[in-house]
């Protein structure tokens, strides 16, 4: 009873949110909404039994990426309200594309012969991150290293696309560093008395 | 009693929101990128509760890669992003067909 009044309360807060973060005026409203989806959703994956994926969706999603998404709105100096132009000319066209895109999942699912299995969610027999880490260290192990490596290449990438080098910055030159010989850095010198400094 | 239908019926109307925020946002690339995220997360609802309702972790796995790739997504939208409001300053989509590369 309670589980059914929570997937009520986390599936409509979830939709209503969804609903405001694309008609919300503001950017920073939009995120702090999207924040508020990814809570719901995260919550409907906690009803059935999949706690690790519902702290990794908070974690993830509201720790890092919905943080970068405000980061971004706040950092670049926008005027908003010109880009919501033409908003209001593509709703009725947009409106119209998402009903019949619902409409198609609609009759996508209600032809499908997919056996939806008993119904019911069985009993776990061993805690659902044990479960998964088994899973994902055996079988799908190259998967998961993939995983890290896209996550490199992303990192990587952002970290090369954004920055910004200026001239004006007095940087070590690495390589002509490296490449320097204690030949050429050394001097042996044979002074005779008294001529060994100038001053 | 909550079946499998009502999370595919919730999936799938995230899933339509987020198609119906990139229609409605065609200027707006910030928000294009939240309704992307909007509806990976429609999938990752579906992906869950298959699993959970078969009783099968393999998607859950999946599910977890599509965060990754989710998060990777992001990461260079808005660095693309960044980059392109330094060069043009402003974010207009309408803009982007000036670039030459």
């Amino acid at each position: 009873m309670i589980a059914t009044l929570a997937f009520y309360l986390f599936a409509t807060l979830t939709i209503a949110s969804a609903i405001a973060v694309i008609f919300a005026r503001n950017p920073v409203h939009s995120v702090l909404w999207l924040i508020l989806a990814f809570f719901n959703s995260a919550g409907l994956m906690l009803l059935v039994g999949a706690e690790f994926i519902a702290m990794l969706v908070v974690i993830v999603y509201v720790g890092a990426v919905a943080v970068l998404f405000l980061f971004v709105v706040m950092m670049l100096d926008i005027d908003f309200a010109s880009l919501r132009s033409g908003f209001t000319r593509n709703l009725p066209f947009g409106l119209i594309i998402a009903l019949v895109l619902l409409t198609e999942i609609g009759v996508a699912y209600g032809t499908s012969r997919i056996g939806l299995g008993s119904g019911q969610i069985s009993a776990p027999t061993q805690p659902n991150i044990v479960a998964l880490g088994q899973l994902l260290y055996s079988r799908y192990l190259f998967a998961f290293e993939l995983a890290g490596l896209i996550l490199l290449v992303a990192m990587i990438g952002a970290i090369v696309l954004t920055h910004r080098s200026r001239g004006d910055l007095r940087t070590p030159k690495v390589s002509k560093q490296i490449a320097r010989r204690p030949d050429e850095a050394i001097r042996n010198m044979d002074p005779g008395v008294g001529e060994g400094m100038t001053l | 009693m909550i079946t499998l239908n009502h999370y595919l019926a919730v999936a799938a109307i995230l899933f339509t929101i987020g198609v119906l925020g990139i229609f409605l946002n065609r200027r707006n690339v910030i928000l294009m990128l939240m309704a992307i995220e909007l509806i990976l997360l429609a999938v990752n609802i579906n992906l869950v509760a298959f699993s959970a309702y078969l009783g099968d972790l393999t998607g859950q796995v999946l599910a977890m890669f599509v965060l990754t790739v989710a998060a990777a997504e992001a990461a260079i939208g808005l660095a693309i992003l960044v980059i392109f409001f330094r060069r043009r300053g402003s974010i207009a989509v309408d803009d982007v067909n000036r670039m030459r590369g």
